[in-house]
């Protein structure tokens, strides 16, 4: 524990540190040589190793993440960056068809040790294209980790565990939150990479969400309590696979669950969970699972933008609606 | 050589000696009987698909004779006589078309990476390969096959261009067979010809005869040797033609003349090299079709009987392990006990399973 750091800072860290560890290890994509990234998670790396470990590819997204499929399938481990959310879809077709069924295909002779890390989510007030939360398309897509980090620590941690991964990995980064710092602990236990956490125990009703909504899910945690809820926020980290166990333990503890994510709701990430807690914990729910996201509208422009992602407000309100009539403490 | 096989060289590259000729034509006598034999086995039922590379064996034997042991090759689902003269077992590049699984070889046994269905999309996995090498030290060429109507789609050009820029060790094979499907050629393209598509990326090009065994044995070495040299990458369009339809699924009868086929007929690739190599006196081709026979004798009795597949299977390969969601769906798959924690508080699932 040292100086704070923020995440967007702690990403770098996790790079750097992962380029140390091993030579197989490279970063590439658009502007992530001498620049160090838009977002500067690369910041400094370029010059640290050298051209032939970090370097600016062309600009053509298809052609970064196909190149790396073809690195990794000769011996290098590829952790390239997409530069905003929606501009990773011209590699959509080598995420889905190759990235996620090399393994599959060749019954696990190629495997594809990738991190295709995506700068995702809104709030930040970006223009259109640059504030898509665009989760759900690959984890739709069997073959693919999914991973999101809340915190610096939890970044460093994650991003850390996915380039040692030896499955391909959607490594997202919630924009929003990349300035926000702590001290961190480069220690990589936690956690593992396909785990939840319960970031914030509680009695009443557990939270799920992932990514840039964690805070927002600890400020209703810290306002709700004042209301008199006790709200459990769990982490999700791992999108795909997700962690039943730490998820269902949680709801048959408290017996509700709110699911909040920015993206919209028509079959979103939190359609999925209601679903599965819905077949795995139906006996112990007290209320039907509600869902707090966004709205079912491509990404608003900036200066509308607050009223589409969930706020605490927004998640007290689904918490309110949880069935409490006849509960001793919330008539 | 041309059409009749008389010798046409300019000189520009020198022609292959006479035992590297020879095995191009036992390739291509091979090459041929298998396609045929494998032609034979869709119409009878025994492979879900097959895309025929009849009338393609010059660029496909050419081109996979060229190759040294440690360079790589990157087909496409058109490109099986190239597979087989590679060296991987004619029964295991079926396998995909059988249907048992989607790749049935080992890609790193014979440095064959597994055939590809999405237009293009291996041309990027092949400069990714060759740019892996160049920076491991390694002296390995990766060799793409693709075809016309794949010179359309993005990915070729972002593969040309990072090609071009990272100076990568790999050799672009476009076989130009005049269509894609249906489309014809001008339909697809208006550039003068598909090589200079490679010229606008600062890419060398050439046009070849991809009938002629012999230039594309030249050419595709010629390149190799450069791009092993470090001078980058070359893109060689080699004009060919596809005598069967697309695949056994497609009618060509829609699109193209018989006169046209017939046409095409007369430019054989695999004729030529013989009356060439006849007139060189020292020639006897007899062993050839005996291989050749037996080969295909050899993939009708190992194809007469299905491969047995295994549903487990479906679980076993998404992932490096199968996550905890997989191993329960294939328990519930193949109803067997669960194991560990029940999935619904307390209630053991119940349900058939695949049998
Ligand atoms: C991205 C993509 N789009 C469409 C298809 C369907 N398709 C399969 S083969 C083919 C024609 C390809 O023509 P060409 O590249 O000239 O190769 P050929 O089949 O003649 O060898 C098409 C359109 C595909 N496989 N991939």
């Amino acid at each position: 524990m040292h100086q704070p750091v923020s995440l967007a800072g702690a990403l770098n860290q996790a790079l750097g540190d992962a380029l140390d560890a091993d030579d197989r290890v490279v970063v590439f994509g658009e502007d992530v040589g001498p620049l160090g990234g838009v977002f500067r998670v690369t910041d400094g790396l370029a010059a640290r190793f050298g051209p032939d470990r970090v370097w600016d590819s062309p600009l053509a997204e298809s052609g970064i993440v196909g190149t790396a499929i073809g690195m990794a399938m000769n011996g290098l481990r590829p952790v390239v960056e997409m530069q905003f959310d929606a501009f990773a879809y011209p590699a959509f077709e080598q995420i889905t068809s190759h990235l996620a069924k090399m393994h599959n295909r060749t019954r696990g002779r190629v495997g594809l040790p990738i991190v295709v890390r995506i700068p995702y989510g809104g709030g930040i007030g970006g223009v259109e294209h640059h504030c898509d939360s665009s989760e759900v398309y690959y984890t739709h897509t069997a073959g693919l980790r999914v991973v999101t980090c809340a915190t610096p620590s939890d970044g460093y941690r994650l991003l850390r565990q996915a380039v040692d991964s030896p499955d391909p990995v959607i490594f997202l980064e919630p924009k929003r939150r990349y300035w926000t710092k702590e001290p961190i602990d480069r220690a990589v236990d936690g956690p593992e990479l396909h785990q939840a956490r319960v970031v914030q125990p509680g009695r009443d009703v557990t939270v799920i969400t992932y990514g840039g909504t964690v805070e927002t899910a600890l400020e209703a945690a810290r306002i709700g309590r004042d209301e008199g809820y006790d709200l459990e926020v769990v982490d999700l980290r791992s999108l795909s696979p997700f962690d039943d166990e730490t998820v269902t333990a949680s709801v048959r503890r408290t017996g509700r669950a709110v699911v909040v994510h920015e993206a919209a709701g028509f079959c979103g990430y939190g359609a999925e969970v209601a679903a599965r807690l819905t077949e795995q914990c139906f006996h112990s729910l007290a209320a039907p699972i509600l869902r707090v996201t966004g709205y079912d509208i491509p990404y608003p422009p900036p200066q509308l933008e607050h009223h589409h992602l969930p706020d605490a407000e927004r998640i007290l309100d689904a918490v309110s609606r949880l069935q409490w009539e006849g509960e001793p403490h919330h008539g | 050589m041309d059409a009749a096989g008389v010798a046409t060289g300019d000189g520009t590259y020198e022609l292959p000696d006479h035992d590297t000729l020879v095995a191009l034509y036992r390739a291509m006598v091979v090459g041929r009987r298998f396609d045929a034999q494998v032609t034979a086995l869709t119409r009878q039922g025994r492979l879900a698909v097959y895309p025929s590379s009849r009338g393609q064996e010059a660029c496909q034997t050419g081109t996979a004779l060229a190759l040294r042991p440690q360079d790589w090759l990157f087909p496409t689902y058109r490109d099986c006589v190239a597979v087989v003269t590679r060296g991987v077992d004619p029964v295991d590049v079926l396998v995909s078309f059988r249907g048992d699984w989607h790749c049935g070889y080992d890609p790193y046994e014979h440095r064959v990476a597994p055939q590809c269905t999405p237009l293009a999309t291996n041309t990027l996995h092949a400069v990714g390969v060759a740019h892996a090498a160049r920076l491991r030290g390694e002296d390995a060429v990766a060799v793409v096959l693709l075809g016309d109507g794949a010179t359309s789609e993005g990915d070729t050009h972002e593969a040309l261009n990072f090609a071009a820029v990272w100076k990568a060790p790999v050799v672009f094979v476009v076989q130009n067979n005049g269509y894609a499907i249906s489309v014809p050629l001008h339909r697809q393209t208006a550039a003068p010809s598909l090589a200079h598509k490679g010229i606008g990326y600062g890419i060398r090009s050439e046009q070849i005869d991809g009938n002629d065994a012999a230039a594309v044995y030249a050419t595709v070495s010629s390149a190799i040797a450069s791009a092993a040299a470090g001078g980058g990458p070359t893109l060689i369009e080699a004009l060919t033609y596809r005598i069967e339809a697309h695949t056994n699924a497609d009618d060509a009868s829609r699109y193209r003349q018989d006169d046209e086929v017939a046409g095409w007929l007369e430019r054989d690739p695999v004729r030529r090299l013989a009356v060439f190599l006849s007139s060189s006196g020292d020639f006897d081709a007899t062993g050839f079709d005996a291989e050749a026979e037996g080969l295909a004798a050899g993939v009708r009795t190992r194809m007469g009987t299905d491969a047995p597949v295994s549903p487990s299977d479906l679980f076993e390969y998404v992932y490096a392990r199968p996550t905890a969601a997989l191993a329960r769906q294939r328990a519930d798959a193949l109803d067997l006990p669960v194991g560990g924690r029940a999935t619904m508080d307390g209630h053991e699932p119940g349900g058939r399973g695949i049998r």
